[in-house]
């Protein structure tokens, strides 16, 4: 088209940096599919943004903290600038922290910026998770992600652990001996462990040393890979989205990548790193001088692990201390217990997803969300689990509810023991109850229009509220969910009369499948023949 | 000597052995316990007793008896001592509104002058712990970090890291002690008001409950610095989870719906 030809042309100086670095990368390939990528616009789509820009924060803020924390448990005198702990024997770890809040320039902030950032990494990542849960966006092919997703709320836990733990406080060395007793009641091979994990009796020396590594490196690494895969599937499976006009299971309506997600991504970063650095610049977070240095003769009340370990600090509380003596040796099934209950936990909501797609038996693909009103069961098992979750949060946290309100910490152990039992299956059928309700809603807007507030006389004298019939578009995005109907086993006798053979599992999954799909669990939406014959018949209804 | 020695098996050595035992551990008794009310000024004194029994029958008698020797309602005051009346009256924990688990403090409903009376009254009963003077609970140049380390040993099991207060079984409670008077501190420390263990000079001599009393003023009085901000009750991550909860996800959650809220607008081509 030009007659200059490619050799005597002077392309800009971007250009060439592009070219050359396409020549090496084959960038231009890579921006081509990915650059137009198109992301739906929903609040509740950026939860995972939340997280993924938390981690950073946690991750640059951490590297600050590392240049000066001393991981070590050799025994030092405190001089520094705190009076309350002038004189006072304490780790190299304590030491440090305290230096790096009290001496170091921004130490305090930077820490309470680590700590703060961690703590809504994790409520960020939990309720990242509930928005999948609740919107089926858990369902083929994104399972997988699912369980990256999982995995890397897991590994927070955990990371969170190690460096919660860090400081060598009298706090978090609560946590740590916590820890051992959890390692010790374990049975057979519990002593191994907890002498494998501490490098002899508790405390040792060694601890310190083992969780920075765990933390700092180990624990991050794992999970800065899960995070990388977890991206790279949302790309691949590209984004779910809400049903709506034309909006269909093979394609994505929104917005490109570049330059609207770029820029509304990258602003949303600073917006999140703004709000926690305010939280941090105003409230105080773990402050290590308040609790002096770990001393495993010293214990104080209120000793809590951070709120996203509180729920097995409840399981741990509520138990019944029980224990069995036999042999010269002690079972103590009033720890082991609750920490065998403490990952099932969590893995009931992890392999919920299978769990319904073997009873809907569905293996096609869904890039269309589901109100969770229309699901029901699954939106009653999700309300059921973050129930059973705060109720055990309640027991981790039963001392501070008996004295701020007035209770006694046994009464509310006891209704913690109760309720983690009868609480979700409450929270269930009323969250069934709750979803029919609003699915019975949906049809009567259908199918009568929404109702106005104005009441029209009629000649004879009888009132009518006017009801304005809905939009199109709006009557769509109502009905466009599909209904399953329930499993069937059929007859019990095969043609000849003889009784057919049905495993317990086949009858098991048909009454699931009931209970997610029958006459009980959902309420028939409105076909466009009943909208028909309702607005045909030209009076009112 | 030999006598001595010779006669230690005799029948009745054992015997002599115990009474002089016991002369001994009363004589040193005789000679080093508390005067109690001996050597005060006579007439002030038995005139305070006057006013503090009178006060004593109107105000605490119906639970306590007519004579302190206590009832079902409440426990013998003989030998509790001034220290005890002048840390629960001097509170508001007594009188006490109700029974229940634990009397919460409240209202000082008695002037100093007649709290003191009240325990002039009480400490005559029998001897105790007495009202610490100025002198006892000034902690002046006391050791803060001696103080801090004194506490996290003896009383964070109870009143938490640094005094906020902490549960205890069936609705009882270690109360917060911030804003507590350092007279009421050590006298606390002194005769174990309640639930609490007694830490009596023996155990914890003076200078210790100063150091602890000028620790809980540094880290929990009126003039305390919160270094990190907000001290949000000083309770540990059960408040900083729900601060982290519901300031900083709902702030996120809020940006987050702003942001989406504004998208681009198509072009107008």
């Amino acid at each position: 088209m030009s007659t200059v030809t490619d050799s005597q042309r002077k392309a800009p100086a971007g250009e060439r940096v592009a070219d050359w670095a396409d020549g090496r990368l084959g960038i231009y390939g890579l921006a081509k599919t990915n650059m137009r990528k198109i992301f739906p616009d929903h609040w509740s789509f950026m939860l995972g943004e939340i997280c993924l820009y938390s981690f950073i924060i946690i991750i640059l803020t951490g590297v600050y903290l590392t240049l000066f924390f001393h991981p070590s448990m050799n025994e030092v005198v405190y001089h520094g600038p705190y009076a309350p702990l002038q004189g006072v024997r304490m780790s190299e770890a304590y030491a440090s922290t305290m230096n790096i809040s009290f001496e170091i320039r921004g130490g305090l902030l930077i820490r309470q910026i680590h700590h703060w950032a961690a703590l809504i990494f994790i409520a960020g990542m939990l309720v990242h998770m509930m928005r999948v849960f609740f919107t089926g966006a858990f369902r083929k092919p994104r399972e997988v992600n699912w369980l990256f997703g999982f995995l890397l709320f897991m590994l927070g836990l955990f990371t969170g652990f190690t460096g919660y733990s860090l400081p060598d406080d009298l706090l978090s060395g609560t946590g740590v001996r916590f820890m051992e007793g959890v390692l010790l009641s374990v049975p057979v091979v519990g002593s191994y462990m907890a002498m494998f994990l501490y490098g002899g009796e508790f405390p040792g020396g060694d601890f310190v040393a083992r969780f920075y590594s765990i933390h700092v490196l180990l624990l991050p690494g794992i999970m800065l890979g899960l995070l990388v895969a977890h991206l790279i599937l949302v790309f691949y499976h590209k984004h779910t989205q809400f049903a709506g006009p034309g909006r269909t299971n093979k394609n994505v309506v929104g917005m490109p990548l570049l330059p609207v997600y770029m820029a509304k991504a990258g602003g949303f970063f600073f917006l999140v790193f703004g709000v926690i650095a305010v939280m941090a610049a105003v409230a105080s977070i773990n402050p290590i001088w308040a609790m002096g240095p770990y001393r495993p003769d010293q214990v104080s009340t209120g000793a809590q692990p951070d709120w996203y370990m509180g729920f097995s600090e409840g399981l741990v509380r509520i138990m019944p201390g029980w224990e069995i003596n036999a042999w010269g040796h002690t079972l103590v099934l009033g720890v082991f217990i609750p920490i065998v209950i403490f990952p099932l936990v969590l893995v009931a909501i992890a392999v919920y997803p299978f769990i319904e797609a073997w009873v809907t038996g569905d293996k096609r693909e869904h890039h269309i969300l589901d109100r969770p009103r229309n699901v029901p069961t699954r939106t009653g098992v999700g309300v059921a689990w973050i129930t059973l979750y705060l109720i055990l949060l309640v027991g981790g946290g039963n001392d501070l509810w008996a004295t701020h309100f007035h209770l006694s910490i046994n009464a509310i152990t006891w209704f913690v023991r109760i309720f983690m039992f009868v609480g979700p299956v409450l929270a269930f059928i009323f969250t069934k109850r709750w979803c029919l309700g609003l699915q019975r809603r949906d049809r009567e807007k259908v199918l009568h229009g929404r109702e106005s507030g104005v009441i029209k006389r009629l000649p004879h004298g009888e009132f009518v509220e006017i009801h304005q019939p809905l939009k199109p578009a709006e009557m769509h995005t109502l009905t466009a969910h599909e209904q399953y109907k329930p499993l069937e086993i059929g007859p019990s006798v095969d043609e000849n009369g003889v009784e057919r053979k049905v495993s317990p599992l086949q009858k098991l999954k048909a009454k699931l499948s009931k209970g997610y799909y029958g006459g009980e669990s959902q309420i028939e939406k409105p076909t466009a023949q009943e909208h028909e014959e309702i607005t045909s018949g030209h009076g009112h209804h | 000597m030999k006598k001595l020695s010779a006669r230690r098996r005799h029948p009745l050595a054992a015997v002599v052995v115990l009474l002089l035992a016991l002369a001994a551990t009363g004589g040193l008794y005789a000679a080093f316990a508390p005067a109690g009310t001996a050597q005060a000024d006579e007439t002030s004194q038995s005139l305070a007793i006057d006013e503090g029994k009178k006060l004593y029958s109107v105000g605490c008698a119906s639970c306590h008896g007519t004579g302190g020797q206590g009832t079902s309602d409440g426990p013998s005051l003989v030998g509790v001592g001034s220290a005890a009346v002048d840390f629960q009256v001097g509170t508001g924990r007594m009188p006490a509104q109700q029974p229940g688990a634990q009397v919460p403090k409240k209202k000082v409903i008695y002037s100093q002058a007649e709290i003191d009376q009240l325990a002039a009254y009480v400490a005559s009963l029998g001897a105790g712990p007495i009202t610490p003077t100025e002198k006892q609970y000034d902690s002046a140049g006391a050791d803060i970090a001696k103080g801090g380390d004194l506490f996290r040993t003896n009383c964070a099991q109870c009143h938490n890291f640094t005094g906020e207060g902490g549960a205890l079984t069936n609705g009882k409670f270690a109360p917060s002690l911030e804003g507590v008077d350092a007279k009421h501190i050590y006298e606390a420390m002194q005769v174990g008001p309640q639930n609490m263990p007694s830490f009596p000079d023996t155990t914890m001599p003076e200078k210790n409950k100063q150091d602890i009393i000028a620790y809980i003023k540094t880290v929990n009085g009126d003039n305390s610095a919160s270094q990190g901000g907000l001290k949000l009750g000083g309770l540990g991550p059960v408040s900083e989870g729900l601060f982290g909860w519901i300031f900083g996800l709902g702030a996120l959650v809020a940006v987050a719906i702003w942001v989406a809220a504004h998208t681009a607008k198509a072009k107008k081509s």
